[in-house]
């Protein structure tokens, strides 16, 4: 096995230490009744050559790298080439959580400044070193709120995430979480605020909406953050697309902010690994769940930075923890931090003016569904094909169409969910329009 | 050196302390306490008109690597928190029996306070613990 | 003598924000195709922000240093030896890295139709089996995102099949050995936790376990072999007192190392159990992620795993939503799918017999690494050792010298520390795991070390309590750093 850097001598040398003759007298103490009866069916091992080609191939069997017109929580962006250049450094790659923060500096000062560019980006306050993903943000986004308001209930807009929302049912019905859920205005694609209104009272703990929303539309941030405030209730904004917060307001309003950060040089991968983020405001950030890196001094006196508030974290609390969570997305993490170092302030404004610049260029050629404000996604109409006739022509074409809706919202059952980024080209777009419209 | 335990205050084997004054108990952490604990870097109090219940937690203190709840040493509703303990946590280390009192509560059965321990009770409890 | 590690010049380098200037760029963006559009006009004025203030804008050369210059602070298993017990740091193949960024692989959307990703789904189901294999059990969601979402995972689909049996129960016991992740999901379950004490060898006690366990009980979380690195000698006893009571035994595989090979816990009791893919499966750690942590499971509790579920059709893989009684979506899409592909070529690089081997070469340096501290460090529990080994700073404490003073200077000596503190049962820890790919020369010189700081704590003890002396920074201060967060970078505070 090439992974084990011992010669048989070594081994046969080690075990005479030990007073032992065979590398099987190591478990000899198990009982007979533990061990295993045949040896495991997985082959022989395989060499680089085998494993290479083995992979190959299965990636040759998807559909990869073409035009893509999918969103709906994943987003295609260009990643930048320093991003897997940098990452792949083994220093970062290969290192532990920066417990030790003697040895850790490198990785403790990128997930400083990514904590300092989440709140820039998003408005708040102060950002955690991310969480899983955004789905797994959402309930922890809700507990969170919980703990701050002792409240048990949450209102919830059906126009945040599908995903999202079967995720934070999987933990509300264990947690004692009463969930109420909001449609939306048939017209505007946006949250109906009257219903989140009329669903809001002083058992509610928080409000819950996703800005731009599933359907792509903006949200009126500031209206809900009025209604949920007005009963003693926080509110929490979900963003799906970074990318957006560019040239979008970000929600300054909300009192916790949880995304998914995946538009920022996280290749889509199928669905992982991507990373999530908590931020909110300081007087809440012992409430916070997730890592977070603080700045310091050394006992000489210079600056440093290591992990603190700790003892929310479960190897201290154990039951008592503000969540389980124990690893963030460190790598992850910080291929958004070089992502946005490499954009920077002009570079992610001028990137997210491409994508507003790209999405209404197609919508202006399809009939739209709503016309609340959009950034780069939004909901067409496919009033003569149905939406995976659309999607099987365009296949055909070598491009990959949009996200049919009725899958999650059985009224929407001839509509297409569009997204177009920075990388979508006219002429694809044009292909696109041409297999909604029938031509 | 050894810490002295005031004379009027009682105290529990969770290492709080109390001092009665008409219908008012005023409740910190006892010098033992914040000994074992460290450094002190945050303390979480309940709120004024929560009630807090003889033996039940109300608290927690909290330094870099642990965290201990504070258990109500007696009944009542809380009247006063220490605000000050906020943004200065290591008051509970420098001055533990005093200016780090935690909360005060309006006693609503004066006589749960008896059945805690003296000083003298207390240091020989603590001096059993420590061997 | 600090054989392995000597000082060298690193660059100094400054939060990226203190790089920055206005107009300078890294980047530069095709011209635009289609007509710009004015963001006042799409989005509505109110809508549209002003600069994001204090973002970075620098170079595309300063991108690379600042990064590549932060990198050299860390330590990483690319540098040595990382004796973290219960984290099983061990080499991460580079073909893994390789296979994972095929463009097939990675730039797939995970809302493409299933007839386009074929090839993603024939990854996804080898992993399951080559899991369902290694583990003994009959089925595994690849869903949960990491070791303690698995742990919550399955919690939950415990809670699911005792409740689809009729019998809700309220208690989950956990052994006071277990990593603080066990009672937080345990709790995140909706279950109340009951710490077991463990017995004078750390093993569950079986007495106790007997007395504890009843008709609330649903399950006992056991971590085998346990933090002390000790196979639980009566697992099979342990298995059947729950099953007994109609409780289920779940396993937390964060010490599968020891196993895989050797030992199925599908085949000694165990019901439900979490694998860390990004431990015994060696996908790279990144610093804190990301991991993912498989559920496997036996047949009983196969109909609540997470939707959606892989099923095999005719006409290929196909994402299975009609299954009524899962315990629902544990996150969005199909787990940290580039994570799994890693941890398959893990698999397939070292086969059935590979994996044993794996297991025995870690075993054997536990082992070899007991015996050769033994005489300089108290080892407080003596059953045999498998993967990791647990001495405590029993001996050093007299001088005033802890186990995280030990741990410190380990780093002068150019090692990472082993995992301090840990498991609670054992005052002032030293839990070392050594994994199987640390070389002979790699290990002797971490003993050397290791004896060499007993050494120094009878001789001069102050150089151990004020180490470490050779890194970049000395030791940090953690309490004002908790006291007075300071978790962002503003401009004021660069003045």
């Amino acid at each position: 096995m090439r992974y084990l850097p011992k010669s048989d001598d070594e081994r046969r040398e080690m075990l005479a230490e030990l007073g032992l003759e065979s590398l099987d007298d190591l478990y000899a103490h198990l009982p007979e009744e533990v061990l295993l009866r045949e040896p495991l069916k997985l082959g022989p091992g395989k060499s680089e050559y085998e494993i290479t080609d083995y992979f190959r191939r299965l990636s040759g069997r998807n559909v990869a790298g073409r035009p893509c017109f999918l969103g709906a929580g994943a987003y295609c962006h260009y990643r930048p080439v320093l991003v897997d250049v940098l990452v792949g450094r083994g220093e970062f790659l290969t290192a532990y959580t920066p417990y030790q923060a003697e040895i850790s500096q490198g990785t403790l000062m990128t997930i400083f400044e990514f904590q300092t560019m989440l709140c820039q980006l998003t408005g708040m306050e102060v950002a955690n070193a991310s969480v899983y993903d955004g789905s797994t943000a959402v309930p922890e986004a809700v507990q969170m709120a919980r703990r701050i308001t002792r409240r048990d209930r949450v209102v919830v807009a059906n126009t945040v995430h599908p995903e999202y929302r079967q995720v934070l049912e999987t933990y509300a019905r264990h947690q004692g979480l009463e969930t109420a859920v909001t449609g939306y205005v048939r017209d505007t694609g946006m949250a109906d605020l009257e219903e989140i209104e009329r669903e809001t009272d002083e058992r509610t703990a928080a409000v819950l909406i996703q800005s731009p929303n599933f359907f792509g539309v903006v949200e009126d941030v500031r209206q809900a953050a009025e209604i949920a405030h007005a009963k003693g209730a926080l509110l929490i904004v979900v963003f799906t697309e970074p990318v957006a917060y560019g040239v979008l307001e970000p929600p300054r309003q909300a009192d916790i902010v949880a995304g998914e950060l995946q538009s920022f040089a996280i290749a889509p991968s199928y669905g992982g690994p991507y990373a999530g983020v908590i931020a909110t405001r300081q007087k809440y950030i012992r409430q916070l769940p997730g890592r977070l890196v603080g700045r310091t001094k050394d006992i000489e006196g210079r600056g440093a930075y290591c992990l603190t508030l700790t003892t929310r974290e479960q190897h201290i609390r154990r039951e008592k923890a503000t969540s389980n969570i124990c690893t963030n997305q460190a790598l992850v993490a910080l291929m958004a931090t070089i992502f946005m170092t490499v954009y920077g302030k002009r570079g992610l404004r001028e990137l997210a003016e491409q994508n507003l610049a790209k999405a209404h260029y197609l919508a202006g050629k399809v009939p739209q569904k709503f016309f609340g404000p959009f950034f780069n996604e939004f909901v067409a109409h496919s009033a003569v094909r149905k939406p995976a006739e659309v999607n099987a022509r365009l296949m055909e074409r070598g491009i990959v169409g949009g996200l049919p809706l009725g899958r999650f919202y059985p009224e929407l059952e001839d509509c297409l969910l569009l997204c177009a980024t920075e990388m979508a080209r006219r002429e694809d777009m044009d292909a696109v329009a041409e297999a909604i419209l029938g031509r | 050196m050894a810490a002295t335990y005031p004379e009027n205050y009682r105290y529990t084997k969770e290492h709080e302390w109390v001092v009665v004054e008409g219908d008012t108990a005023t409740i910190g952490i006892t010098d033992y306490a914040q000994k074992e604990l460290g450094d002190v870097v945050y303390v979480d109090l309940p709120q004024p008109g929560d009630s807090v219940v003889a033996g039940k937690t109300m608290g927690s203190v909290e330094s870099v690597k642990a965290v201990s709840d504070v258990y109500s040493p007696v009944t009542g509703e809380v009247i006063e928190v220490n605000q000050k303990l906020a943004d200065a946590p290591e008051k509970v280390n420098e001055d533990p029996h005093g200016e780090a009192w935690m909360v005060k509560v309006r006693l609503s059965n004066p006589a749960e306070v008896e059945s805690l321990l003296t000083a003298a009770e207390y240091q020989s409890y603590i001096e059993g613990s420590e061997s | 003598m600090i054989k392995k590690a000597r000082q060298h010049v690193s660059q100094n380098e400054s939060l990226i924000f203190e790089r920055s200037s206005p107009g300078k760029r890294a980047y530069q963006l095709p011209p635009l195709d289609v007509p710009a559009v004015d963001p006042k006009d799409a989005l509505g004025a109110g809508n549209v922000r002003e600069e994001i203030g204090g973002f970075p804008e620098v170079s595309e050369v300063e991108v690379v240093r600042h990064f590549t210059r932060l990198s050299t602070y860390n330590y990483a298993i690319d540098h040595g030896m990382y004796p973290l017990g219960s984290c099983t740091m061990k080499y991460n193949p580079r073909v893994n890295e390789a296979v994972a960024a095929l463009e097939g692989l990675r730039w797939i959307h995970p809302y493409q139709p299933d007839e386009s990703v074929q090839g993603a789904l024939e990854v996804i189901a080898a992993l399951e089996n080559a899991l369902c294999e290694i583990t003994g059990m009959d089925a595994v969601t690849l869903q949960p995102a990491a070791g303690a979402h698995g742990e919550l995972t399955g919690m939950l689909l415990v809670r699911a099949a005792l409740e689809a049996e009729g019998r809700p129960r309220r208690v989950v016991l956990v052994p006071d050995s277990a990593h603080g992740t066990n009672p937080a999901s345990v709790a995140m379950a909706g279950y109340q936790v009951r710490n077991i004490a463990s017995n004078e060898k750390g093993m569950v006690d079986l007495a106790a376990l007997e007395a504890a366990v009843d008709e609330d009980t649903a399950a006992l979380m056991v971590t085998n072999p346990n933090t002390l690195g000790v196979f639980e000698e009566n697992i099979v006893a342990v298995a059947r007192i729950l099953h007994a009571k109609g409780a289920l035994l779940y396993m937390d595989g964060a010490n599968m190392n020891a196993l895989a090979g050797i030992s199925r816990p599908g085949e000694f009791g165990v019901d439900v159990m979490h694998l860390n893919l990004h431990k015994t499966f060696s996908t790279p750690h990144g610093g804190g992620g990301p991991g993912s942590g498989p559920v496997a499971v036996k047949k009983r509790l196969e109909p609540f795993l997470p939707l959606p579920r892989l099923v095999n059709e005719e006409a290929g893989w196909r994402w299975d939503y009609g299954r009524p009684q899962s315990i629902g979506r544990v996150r969005a899409f199909y787990g940290n799918f580039g994570v799994l592909v890693r941890a398959l070529a893990y698999i397939l690089a070292h086969g059935g017999e590979g994996l044993r081997r794996a297991t025995l070469d870690a075993i054997l340096n536990a082992v070899y690494v007991r015996k050769k501290l033994e005489p300089y460090y108290e080892l407080p529990h003596k059953a045999p050792t498998m993967h990791e080994c647990v001495f405590s700073d029993a001996r050093q404490a007299g001088r005033g010298v802890r186990t995280m003073d030990i741990a410190k200077r380990l780093i002068d000596y150019g090692f990472h520390p082993y995992t301090v503190s840990f498991p609670l049962i054992v005052k002032g820890a030293i839990m070392i795991e050594p994994t199987e790919t640390e070389s002979k020369q790699e290990l002797d010189l971490f003993i050397d070390a290791m004896i060499s700081i007993a050494r120094e704590a009878e001789e001069n003890p102050e150089l151990v309590k004020g180490a470490p002396h050779m890194t970049r920074i000395r030791r940090v201060d953690e309490v004002t750093a908790a006291r007075k967060p300071v978790v962002r970078w503003t401009r004021e505070e660069e003045k």
